[in-house]
């Protein structure tokens, strides 16, 4: 595929443009690189603070690490939940706000939402590597599954790559995408297991019973992608045990569908993009 | 001969909306996207540029020349017809897109270099050439905002004529810079064309197309008129242009609205008005006019070419703070140079009559006299211009 031929050898083009991205962020801040820890640490005190004093979220303990703590539970989901989010938010403006540059200079376009979605990542690692830290410091042992945790993250990112790509187009068209992916996104946090365990999920649909023929709520709340990536993160970082092999196929599956799709969109209307910006 | 960049039946369509819909709401009232009407901004234009030439695209406003030199560098992409490049292409349509205000120059050469296509070794190869030839030394650590917009434009024009294309394309940005910018500017095009590179242009700039361009393509409203030879392709399509074009009962060129008129220019030289002159012999340039009427405060230009139509001097009453008050009826002007700084050959006088402003043209006379320079005491071997150079070993007594 041309496209991603094309990518790969601007690949200096790549790290330069993931280079500003990242340095450039950050610029003329005290905390710098630091605050891309801040924000999601202060989020999970604030869950942290409400769903375990207030409204009182009981996961269950980490089998077989036998972790038992709610802020660490959390994070395990939260960061790569947030992780998600942030990619689709800034690869859906990666197009609009580089229109200076694409109505000016050709260079395969593909760059700039795989430069944003790469600046994403690097700070995500950083976050994912001081909750290593922690997890090790309270008594889990993530280590050994490590390798596992990057393919599961390579995957996320490429699924998050994909709904972003989508969007960044669609943004270009409609301006509106962006506040509709404000709300979307919003919808879809609470949709995905992220604060509440996926068993609270089955209890309400087992009272429930089935909706129509066999299918369950629980059926349909599990066709959320990122329900099956979360339980992949979780399973490895706070349960230390293989994850459901459903589950990883999922995650597979929904990352290669998601990516294709991303750029089979992008690849139509690449062209195009210096005269519809 | 190789054509660097060969264009075939191309054609662009633009889709003028009525009502842009850009917000999903009136998309889907309408139940669709848009009203539009589809305008051709270029239309089944084709033509070759041969390698190594200065290829100019010319043409009034919304003929289409810009869209075709962005077509050239595929920003844009042709609804019809193919365009084929060989070479690597750098395109100049705007300098300094894609710098980051808070990082440093030096950071942003690196990151627009890349942009522009260029390899991190390719650019520390030649990065002490692009901030020596900015200008912007003493500044290149510092974040780029804090740049004043001539540093920031030099820097980002530095960035991209280093690029070392095998075309460059080139969208006006020649008028980039101070007058010392500029000549270096033009320096390095006269380098890129001596090297044997192709360069596209595209500008509004008749006097340094006419320097620069061997080849001309003309576009009126999205189609091509004529393609050929710079000297010629270029005169038509000024002709084309200017209001009140015609040709005199004495077959000359001349436009204008016609209320003071060049009557004449005689060449002075040795006392008598002759066709010959010698090099370096002292030349006085004597302008008949007649006004019709009264005119306050009137600019009168002179301007010398050579005969295949280069550019070479020009001077008018208003710069010499030579000063008219008011013409009316017939007189003769004259401007005196002492030694015509001219080798040998053809030359033809322009003439012409402005207002105050140098706006409005009253009467300009192409042709209005010419001329040809003999050999003389001069003895230099070639060129248009007359230096009088003369040679010493300086340490061996010459006197």
């Amino acid at each position: 595929m041309s496209l991603v031929s094309d990518t790969f050898r601007s690949r200096e083009l790549l790290a330069n443009l993931t280079r500003r991205e990242i340095s450039g962020k950050y610029k003329r801040t005290a905390l710098g690189q630091l605050w891309s820890l801040v924000n999601p640490l202060a989020q999970m005190v604030i869950f942290w603070a409400v769903f375990s004093f207030v409204i009182r979220i009981k996961p269950a303990p980490g089998d077989p690490s036998g972790l038992d703590i709610f802020a660490v539970w959390l994070l395990c989901g939260l960061l790569p939940w947030a992780f998600f989010a942030n990619v689709v938010n800034n690869g859906m403006a990666s197009l609009v706000s580089n229109e200076n540059l694409i109505k000016k200079v050709w260079f395969p376009r593909l760059v700039l939402p795989v430069s944003s979605t790469l600046a994403v990542v690097v700070s995500w690692a950083i976050e994912m590597a001081v909750l290593t830290v922690v997890l090790v410091v309270v008594g889990g042992r993530p280590l050994v599954w490590l390798p596992l945790v990057v393919v599961a993250m390579a995957l996320l990112a490429l699924f998050s790559l994909g709904v972003g790509l989508m969007f960044a187009v669609l943004n270009v068209y409609f301006r509106d995408t962006q506040h509709f992916i404000g709300i979307l996104m919003q919808a879809w946090f609470y949709a995905t297991p992220v604060i509440y365990p996926v068993s609270y999920v089955a209890k309400v649909s087992g009272e429930t019973g089935a909706l129509f023929g066999s299918v369950t709520l629980y059926d349909l709340y599990r066709l959320n992608p990122m329900e099956r990536f979360l339980e992949v993160f979780r399973t490895l970082l706070y349960d230390n045990r293989w994850p459901p092999l459903d589950s990883t196929l999922a995650a597979f599956g929904w990352a290669a569908a998601a990516l294709a799709l991303g750029l089979w969109v992008f690849s139509r209307h690449q062209r195009r993009l210096a005269e519809v910006l | 001969m190789n054509a660097a960049v060969s264009v075939e039946g191309v054609s662009k369509r633009f889709r003028v909306y009525h009502e842009r819909n850009q917000t999903l709401k009136s998309a889907i009232m309408r139940r669709r996207r848009a009203v539009y009407e589809d305008f051709w901004a270029l239309r089944d234009v084709s033509f070759e540029i041969p390698a190594g030439r200065t290829f100019a695209l010319v043409g009034d406003n919304g003929s289409g020349k810009s869209t075709l030199l962005k077509t050239l560098a595929q920003i844009l992409y042709p609804d019809e017809g193919t365009v084929r490049v060989n070479g690597r292409v750098a395109a100049l349509l705007e300098v300094g897109s894609g710098f980051h205000p808070e990082l440093s120059g030096r950071e942003n050469v690196y990151l627009n270099g890349s942009i522009l296509g260029m390899t991190r070794t390719e650019i520390e190869r030649k990065f002490d050439d692009i901030v020596g030839f900015s200008g912007v030394e003493d500044f290149i650590d510092q974040p780029v905002k804090n740049y004043s917009s001539g540093m920031y434009v030099r820097l980002g024009f530095s960035v991209a004529i280093n690029v070392d294309p095998e075309i460059l394309l080139v969208d006006e940005v020649l008028a980039v810079g101070d007058a010392a910018f500029q000549d270096k500017c033009a320096e390095k095009f006269a380098d890129f064309r001596r090297e044997g590179r192709t360069v596209v242009v595209v500008s509004h700039s008749m006097p340094s197309l006419r320097a620069m361009a061997d080849q001309v393509a003309w576009l009126d409203h999205g189609s091509l008129v004529r393609t050929g030879d710079a000297g010629t392709v270029l005169e038509e399509y000024l002709d084309s242009t200017r209001q009140g074009v015609r040709v005199d009962e004495s077959g000359r060129v001349r436009w204008g609205s016609g209320e003071a008129r060049i009557d004449r220019v005689d060449v002075v030289s040795g006392g008598r008005t002759t066709d010959v002159v010698r090099s370096l012999a002292p030349v006085t340039l004597r302008v008949h006019y007649t006004a019709d009427e009264a005119i306050p405060n009137p600019v009168f230009g002179l301007a010398i070419e050579s005969h295949d139509g280069v550019y070479l001097w020009a001077n008018n009453t208003r710069d010499q703070g030579w000063h008219t008050p008011r013409i009316a009826g017939s007189g003769v002007l004259e401007c005196q140079v002492p030694a015509l700084a001219l080798q040998p050959g053809g030359f033809s006088v322009l003439a012409s009559v402005v207002d105050e402003t140098t706006t409005h043209v009253y009467d300009y006379l192409r042709d209005a006299a010419r001329f040809q320079v003999t050999h003389g005491d001069l003895h230099e071997s070639g060129g248009f211009v007359a230096l009088d150079g003369r040679w010493s070993a300086p340490g061996e007594g010459a006197s």
